[in-house]
């Protein structure tokens, strides 16, 4: 059996092992050999992470009898449903029975002309030390912030960057002297509506600026200004902006992604659409479903695709389907947060901002390590 | 009556949940001349607030919203 996995399914890479440990070999393929705790990278521009904390090997977080290919032996690019192999760098072909998908997304700055030139953001490790240089260095002026498209990783991130962008500058005596625009693709400032009823007061509150129905179709890096589909134009000093994402070259390549890379993925037994048969998932954010971007959601269903397989291997009826639940922190600045708790069926609710909720995402950061990966929560 | 209307260009966000319909057809609408048609299929009933902020914000006309069960047609005629 080959799972194609990385970060988050880790730890169900290792229940699913706990499960039908006898009867599977599995092997992980994985182009890095590095897991990554990218929620880390919010907290990089303001100084409070050091980036090079958010690593381990993957070796180390995988039990020992798991096997990883890394480099051109663990980087896939080629998968064949049909004849249940995968074709590696290296020139090599992989048999399995099942294979678990967990390609994530890509950074695609080329969709928008001008990001890549114009435009900062904190998802990636270099970009969020790029952007801690530059707010290091920011005296005041106009700051816009936001998302340039979706879908996007994490989509609390941008918002908790403005709320953290807001304190830090009152902080340094420069609110005074910035202005702070959040821009956002709809009507409101949160793709769910009882998360944008609870953050459109506390922007007003903090003197953001919001512009809806802002796609972003255009940045001018000569001139600073960032234009929309719907045609305003907003100039900056500093332009934070979540990048356009997509799904990853390998699964266009072998045409399992609509045209932007996304893996039509059952939205209850997270088989690929098309390929019931084939003993074939896909978990992360490189499915199609309509949850979060997340590695909350990642997490979650890991643990029913690595139920879902130890049940067949084990010959006993499946337990477990997703539903779409989601649980994440919303930090608000001034180190308060709000919890939202949430899957297909049930928004989010998310109770008043409190020192609580903040103390507990800073926890998670830290024991992130001993509690994930292992497979203890 | 929809059936009069000639659409120029039709954007499918069946199966698609907010904000993408939105966003598609924001980026659809770019190709298209002025008084040119374009049709959106939507499931998501979010759409039904949506589309016409969406067309209210932008200066665009919404000519019509249809409801059939399962499926929302919005025609949309671009400023
Ligand atoms: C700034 C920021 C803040 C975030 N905050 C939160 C948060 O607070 N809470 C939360 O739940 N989530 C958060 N997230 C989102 C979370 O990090 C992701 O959703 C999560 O990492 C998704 O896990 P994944 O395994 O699907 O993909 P990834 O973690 O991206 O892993 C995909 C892996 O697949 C590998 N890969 C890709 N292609 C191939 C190939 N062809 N062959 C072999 N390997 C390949 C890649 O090298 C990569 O390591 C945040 C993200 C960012 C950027």
């Amino acid at each position: 059996m080959a799972w194609e996995a990385r970060s988050s399914p880790t730890g169900c890479i290792n229940l699913l092992h706990g499960d039908a440990r006898n009867s599977t070999s599995i092997t992980v393929f994985d182009a890095k050999g590095i897991h990554t705790y990218q929620p880390g990278w919010l907290y990089v521009p303001f100084g409070e992470q050091d980036p090079h904390k958010l690593q381990r090997s993957e070796r180390r977080l995988l039990q020992r009898d798991i096997a990883l290919l890394s480099g051109d032996a663990g980087n896939v690019v080629r998968i064949d449903p049909a004849a249940k192999q995968l074709q590696t760098a290296d020139g090599q072909t992989h048999a399995y029975d099942y294979l678990v998908l967990a390609t994530g997304s890509r950074n695609a700055p080329e969709e928008v002309s001008g990001f890549a030139e114009g435009a900062d953001h904190f998802y990636s490790e270099k970009a969020s030390l790029a952007l801690e240089k530059k707010l290091a260095n920011f005296t005041g002026g106009r700051i816009v912030t936001g998302v340039a498209s979706v879908p996007y990783r994490c989509p609390p991130a941008p918002l908790e960057f403005t709320f953290m962008l807001e304190a830090s500058l009152r902080d340094r005596g420069l609110r005074g002297s910035t202005e702070i625009h959040y821009v956002f693709p709809i009507n409101r400032p949160f793709p769910i509506q009882s998360v944008s009823d609870f953050v459109a007061p506390l922007l007003e509150e903090r003197g953001v600026q919001v512009h809806t129905f802002f796609n972003t179709e255009t940045i001018d890096p000569e001139h600073k200004i960032v234009s929309s589909l719907e045609g305003e134009d907003l100039p900056y000093d500093l332009l934070v902006l979540a990048p356009p994402h997509k799904g990853q070259q390998v699964i266009i390549d072998s045409g399992l992604g609509d045209r932007d890379g996304w893996i039509p993925t059952d939205h209850n037994t997270l088989r690929v659409k098309g390929y019931e048969d084939a003993n074939l998932f896909a978990v992360g954010d490189a499915t199609d479903l309509p949850v979060s971007k997340s590695g909350s959601a990642a997490h979650y269903e890991g643990h029913v695709v690595a139920e879902t397989i130890a049940a067949e291997v084990q010959h006993r009826p499946i337990r477990e389907l997703y539903h779409g639940r989601v649980a994440c922190f919303l930090e608000t600045g001034h180190g308060q947060a709000t919890f939202l708790w949430f899957d297909y069926e049930h928004p989010p609710k998310p109770p008043k901002p409190r020192r609580l909720w903040h103390l507990e995402k800073a926890a998670l950061n830290t024991f992130y390590w001993q509690l994930i990966p292992p497979g203890r929560v | 009556m929809a059936a009069t209307y000639q659409i120029d260009k039709t954007v499918d966000a069946k199966g698609q949940t907010c904000p993408m319909p939105v966003v598609m057809l924001a980026k659809a609408i770019k190709d298209l001349k002025p008084g040119q048609v374009l049709a959106v299929y939507a499931t998501d009933p979010g759409a039904k607030k949506d589309i016409p902020a969406w067309a209210n914000k932008t200066g665009n006309t919404l000519l019509e919203t249809v409801e059939e069960p399962g499926l929302l047609t919005f025609y949309i005629k671009k400023a």
